[in-house]
């Protein structure tokens, strides 16, 4: 935590999160520039989005998606732009190719395999019962020899 | 002199714990009676010199001894005495301090509450506990000094962080390192367990009050952490993903896991290995939290190890434990023999699919955080993971647990059915049905995602009431309800810990669907309308406060010309940290809060940002309901008065009679 927080201090300029006078007089183009804002990284924060972030290149980024998109950009279009100039590392949504596929699936993956692991493992013991074995009221080995011990004296 | 005295004791406390570490475990092995009880007597003297020592750092600070580095680079003369207190822990060295004063406290309680342990269990469970405690002692000693002292004193410090300076965030750590560290005694009691080589109810009676304890910690310190990222931070954010925050996150959400399989194994005496498992894994992902937050590998991928020293320790560490832990368990395991077994459909399995969940959603959060790192070394990738990824990738698994989750809930053991566990909630898919459809109508456009949870939550809070009424048997509704006071103090843990855990998820889907803003230059005297409350900036005006200087706004808020509350967002300069903060005007309310937040000043106004945060307070209130259920649950009786129970138990296993 107090590192994050050093962070957010060594950023926090007099130039906070979103600003009147960056913001669009058109609503629609405004709300998409914060659809955008909130999938673009302020690159020199700890995992913040350039609305969020109180630096002047978030700052200088906002300006930016706003320029692009009254200039007529879709939204794509300005993400792409700004991956270009910028790089991969500019997302905080990664691209779902090459090896982030890994990270996409990784988890619905274990998921499944988890599941077929479980259901296999359910069946297994429930088919142990059945055949009488591992009952909850058979008496282990132990349990039998102190029975029989116990029933001897 | 107190400050060095300080010193000496952690030394001390060093060389008990690796007493401690040694005798009881080689007792136990050779079944040497004396050498295990050397156990006992030594946890209450590591705990009591940690403590002195604990007490000797926390007197540098109150009384502002500036000749010790850490009092000299963390606190001031001006601060308020609170925040000298936790002074003490917010840093490095004195959060490491209270991380081992934890642990030993920990392991001091389960030699005096122990008694009736098994004696052999026992002495392994706190030889184990003893083991960390060396590893910690050694990292805090060898690399992480809190005592050291300076030669030439300043006249005064450089003052804590003034984010820090907050009564949230001052009892954060706290509850977190309860939480991180009360793991550590369920992983010495499963290394105890895979040594003993048996597991049974007793041990899962045994577990289960730790787990909950350390899990109803997490949650609080999560919880308080969130509440304050939401009221300091100044955009009303209430959780970011950030990879110090997955940190408690994993550890929360495998022990949920674990203290519900720990159920099955009490019950039932099923899922042994498993519960063993998560058990070494929950303490597993608080030391990965620990590396995260200490060593910066994460927290800047460029500055690879920024502490390097103290991050290799740690992984150390985390090598150590980890790898002898699943060592031990790949030679034991398999001896975990099940005594209980169930069929496909039963609240086994359904705790089987709870613990895929919390299992599978920690994952996903592992490989998250970890991806940045992952990629960059093995992939030449320079990337970022953050919130849209997390929402995308954690929420499918929520939304398949709250679905499920009732129908678990009251499911009965061994053999169960579905359509019968259907007809006990049933009744709660009407108002929940009807939640998503009023939420859907009266907010066209918005996406279907925010309506589906919040009529997730709502099935999920009734549900839990229902799951408690049809405990109370059959008959008519008064005498049932009037039975509803006898029951287990368990099963109204249950219920109150689920309506929590709903009441968050409702928190979250409310204020993320139905927040509104407004972001403006405000001049003074100027009225504008937020939803339907008319706000007022009234005055801005300068303000002296301890330690720091504040510009101080007042806004009116009304609501059809009637006064609601007058909020006093600031922002604050802290002249000797040399850094800002944001104090946001906050009214809270059950429904909403209405948040200000004051800028700077431009074209001859105040940048103003206004927000209407719909029942923000639920998320941490439903976090407190859970913590206040895993309370209720840790109170019941079987804990309190299993005394007889595990006495029994104990003969069972053969231990020869007195």
């Amino acid at each position: 935590m107090k590192r994050f927080l050093l962070m957010l201090l060594l950023l926090a300029s007099p130039v906070w999160a979103v600003e009147p006078r960056e913001m669009l007089d058109d609503p629609v183009l405004e709300s998409r520039a914060r659809d955008i804002s909130a999938g673009l990284r302020c690159l020199v924060c700890r995992n913040e989005n350039i609305d969020d972030s109180h630096a002047d290149l978030a700052h200088d980024l906002r300006v930016l998606v706003r320029e692009r998109l009254v200039a007529g950009d879709t939204n794509t279009e300005v993400v792409d732009y700004i991956v270009e100039r910028y790089g991969e590392y500019v997302l905080l949504q990664p691209n779902r190719d090459g090896a982030n596929l890994i990270l996409w699936y990784a988890g619905p993956a274990m998921a499944l395999f988890g599941l077929i692991l479980a259901i296999g493992f359910i069946r297994q013991q429930a088919r142990k019962r059945a055949s009488g074995e591992g009952r909850p009221d058979a008496l282990s080995d132990e349990e039998r020899a102190r029975l029989q011990q116990i029933m001897g004296d | 002199m107190i400050v060095e005295l300080g010193h000496f004791t952690l030394i001390l406390a060093f060389a008990v714990a690796i007493f401690q570490m040694v005798v009881p475990l080689v007792g136990a092995s050779r079944g040497w009676p004396e050498w295990m009880a050397a156990a006992v007597p030594a946890a209450s003297a590591q705990f009591l010199l940690t403590a002195v020592s604990f007490a000797a750092l926390t007197f540098a600070f109150v009384t502002s001894d500036f000749s010790v580095a850490l009092v000299t680079a963390n606190s001031h003369t001006l601060k308020p005495l609170l925040y000298k207190i936790s002074g003490v822990w917010g840093n490095h060295e004195g959060s490491l301090l209270l991380w081992v004063l934890i642990l030993t406290l920990f392991g001091a309680m389960a030699a005096w509450f122990g008694g009736n342990l098994p004696p052999r269990l026992k002495a392994r469970v706190l030889g184990v506990q003893s083991a960390i405690g060396v590893a910690f002692f050694g990292f805090i000693l060898f690399t992480s000094n809190p005592f050291l002292r300076l030669e030439n004193p300043p006249m005064n410090g450089g003052d804590l962080n003034p984010l820090l300076q907050d009564p949230g965030l001052a009892f954060h750590p706290p509850f977190l390192y309860l939480g991180y560290v009360g793991l550590s005694m369920t992983f010495s009691f499963a290394v105890a367990a895979l040594l003993e080589g048996r597991v049974d109810a007793a041990w899962a009676r045994w577990v289960r009050p730790w787990t909950l304890a350390a899990w109803l910690f997490l949650t609080i310190g999560i919880a308080l952490g969130s509440w304050w990222a939401y009221y300091e931070l100044g955009w009303g954010g209430f959780w970011f993903w950030d990879p110090v925050e997955n940190a408690s996150f994993m550890p929360w959400l495998i022990s949920a896991a674990l203290l519900h399989s720990a159920i099955v194994v009490e019950k039932r005496e099923a899922l042994k290995s498993w519960t063993i498992l998560l058990a070494i894994l929950a303490f597993g992902f608080s030391l990965i939290g620990t590396f995260i937050v200490r060593s910066g590998v994460i927290t800047s991928v460029h500055a690879f190890a920024n502490d390097p020293e103290r991050g290799v320790f740690i992984l150390f560490i985390l090598a150590f434990f980890m790898g002898g832990a699943f060592l031990l368990y790949a030679l034991r395991a398999g001896a975990m023999q099940a005594k209980g077994v169930f069929s496909l459909v039963s609240r086994e399995s359904a705790l089987v699919v709870n613990n895929l969940l919390l299992a599978v959603s920690a994952f996903v959060v592992f490989i998250g955080t970890l991806w940045p790192l992952l990629a960059e070394i093995f992939f030449d990738r320079t990337l970022s993971v953050g919130a849209p990824f997390f929402n995308a990738a954690f929420f499918p698994f929520v939304l398949v647990l709250a679905v499920a989750l009732p129908i678990g809930a009251v499911m009965p053991w061994k053999r169960a059915g579905v359509g019968r566990a259907l007809r006990v909630v049933a009744p709660a898919l009407v108002p929940a049905g009807a939640a998503v459809l009023l939420c859907y109508a009266v907010f066209t456009g918005h996406s279907a995602i925010g309506p589906l949870f919040i009529g997730l939550a709502v099935w999920l809070v009734i549900s839990a009431g229902l799951d408690l009424l049809s405990r109370t048997g059959r008959g008519a509704l008064g005498a049932r309800l009037a039975r509803l006071g006898r029951l287990p103090r368990a099963d109204w843990g249950k219920a109150v810990a689920h309506t929590g855990l709903g009441l968050t998820i409702f928190g979250i889907a409310a204020l993320t669907t139905f927040a509104s803003e407004d972001i403006r230059v405000a001049r003074i005297g100027e009225s504008f309308e937020l939803g339907p409350y008319t706000l007022t900036l009234t005055n801005v005006q300068d303000v002296q406060g301890p330690n720091y200087a504040s510009r101080m706004g007042t806004v009116e808020v009304a609501r059809d010309g009637a006064a609601v509350s007058t909020l006093h967002p600031e922002r604050r300069f802290y002249p000797v940290a040399r850094m800002p903060t944001t104090e946001a005007g906050i009214d809270s309310g059950l429904t909403r809060d209405i948040y200000v937040v004051l800028g700077d000043p431009q074209q001859g106004g105040f940048a103003l940002r206004s927000y209407i945060k719909p029942w923000a307070n639920w998320i941490w209130g439903g976090a407190i309901i859970m913590a206040l259920g895993g309370l209720l649950s840790l109170s019941d009786r079987r804990y309190r008065v299993a005394a007889g129970a595990r006495k029994q138990a104990t003969r069972t296993d053969g231990v020869p009679a007195e």
